[in-house]
């Protein structure tokens, strides 16, 4: 086993906070001391209430590498106690608590341990894209897009997150299958609609050709496609997943 | 070394004395898992403990014949999330190993889909750890660990695992799969073992 020291909490410093939907907000951080992380990976946020009342939660990093600079990107939950305090009232300037990197399953890496040689297939609903975008994009830079497809599920084009660096990695050769389960752009070639098996085996490869799977959203929108991916024929080692939310 | 956040008041203002170090109170029940739920049928079901010196192996029915136990716990999961009063129905580990001799200190718990756990066999015995086969009055879901999942309520919950199978004793403490991927070898939640 590998045993690594490390500081448990970092100071974080607010560098942009920029708009990333209607609801969600983009957030950078200068973390000076940062480790560095792989693509996929998620850190913990600590915030400090002038009595001393802590709240903790964990965050998908949306930015990867050796890097200080770290980009998450946090949608707001209206009845939630951290992300309304992140997508409103945060601001640039501000200093918070992170501890990370976290997790080293949900990762891509280009090389060594964790690393894969074949087409890798990424499936993301609403802002489980986070974590995708992080390894498409060490993909591209790895040289390896060919190899990666993405299928993103959200509600409207207006709810799609990193949509104008997900237009570049799309114009730069990276597959991307969208799916619109509210509002679909004027002209789209289908009705909006959720995702279903049906459809997901129409845009994916076959089963015998996928090396790994990376599938991350709500528990339920996992739950599904992580089943259907299993009756398509996919073999379960080859599916990693990450749940958000209850 | 904290210091104040600039504009946040939290929510939390009365804290439960029974919530460890950053957690925070949830009515629901987060699913999370490293992979796809596994479809596990209670038909072909077995749990079997491997020692030193053998396997020892139940079925269904002759695992819950040992006895269960009806138990309300508070479970904490390593990702800030902490559910009080549970109810949970299941064979106590105790009744378990009743029937094994062995000298290993330490278990690895296996699952169906390959997750494993490590942990000390002392965290597994004196009434702390449950083969659980209910929840809230109801058969445990699948994407809980249905049908079955062991029960360690004082260790953060990734060492609970899902849709369990089995156990083999193990002389050292080896770390199993969340422990191999940077989550810490014994998880006790009220000092917040949980990373490396």
């Amino acid at each position: 086993m590998v045993n690594r020291i490390r500081p448990a909490w970092l100071v974080a410093t607010v560098t942009e906070v920029l708009p990333e939907t209607a609801t969600a907000r983009r957030i950078v951080l200068d973390v000076p001391g940062w480790p560095g992380n792989d693509a996929g990976s998620h850190l913990d946020i600590r915030l400090t209430a002038p009595d001393g009342y802590q709240a903790s939660r964990s965050y998908s990093i949306a930015s990867y590498g050796p890097s200080s600079r770290v980009v998450l990107s946090v949608d707001d939950i209206p009845t939630g106690e951290v992300s309304p305090f992140l997508t409103h009232e945060l601001r640039a300037g501000d200093q918070i608590e992170v501890h990370g990197p976290l997790g080293a399953y949900f990762v891509w890496r280009p090389a060594g341990f964790g690393s894969t040689t074949g087409p890798v297939q990424l499936i993301g609903g609403g802002s489980g894209i986070v974590p995708l975008y992080a390894i498409a994009r060490a993909a591209a830079d790895a040289g390896r897009m060919a190899d990666f497809r993405l299928l993103t599920s959200v509600r409207s084009p207006e709810d799609q997150f990193f949509a104008t660096e997900l237009d570049a990695l799309a114009a730069a050769g990276l597959r991307i299958d969208r799916v619109y389960t509210r509002a679909a752009p004027s002209g789209w070639p289908v009705a909006p609609g959720r995702l279903t098996r049906d459809s997901l085996a129409a845009v994916i490869p076959d089963a015998a050709t996928i090396e790994r799977s990376y599938v991350c959203g709500p528990t339920p929108f996992v739950e599904a496609v992580a089943g259907w991916l299993i009756d398509l024929g996919h073999s379960p080692g080859t599916i990693r997943t990450e749940r958000f939310g209850g | 070394m904290s210091f104040i956040t600039r504009g946040f008041s939290g929510a939390g203002r009365e804290r439960d004395p029974r919530l460890p170090p950053g957690q925070t109170l949830v009515a629901d029940w987060p699913v999370l898992s490293a992979g796809p739920t596994p479809d596990v049928s209670t038909d072909d079901w077995s749990f079997s403990v491997r020692t030193e010196t053998g396997l020892t192996t139940w079925t269904w029915d002759e695992l819950l014949a040992l006895g269960v136990e009806d138990v309300t716990v508070d479970i904490h999961c390593v990702t800030h999330w902490t559910k009080l009063d549970m109810d949970w129905r299941g064979v106590p580990l105790d009744a378990i190993f009743e029937n094994i001799e062995t000298s290993a200190d330490y278990v690895m718990v296996h699952s169906h889909g390959g997750y494993t756990t490590n942990v000390a066999l002392d965290d597994l015995l004196g009434g702390k750890a449950w083969i659980a086969n209910e929840a809230e009055g109801e058969p445990l879901e699948p994407e809980h660990g249905g049908p079955a999942r062991l029960l360690v309520p004082a260790l953060y919950f990734w060492k609970s695992a899902k849709w369990v199978r089995g156990l083999v004793m193990m002389d050292d403490d080896e770390p199993g799969f969340w422990e191999q991927n940077g989550y810490h070898m014994h998880g006790d939640p009220w000092t917040e073992e949980r990373y490396w």
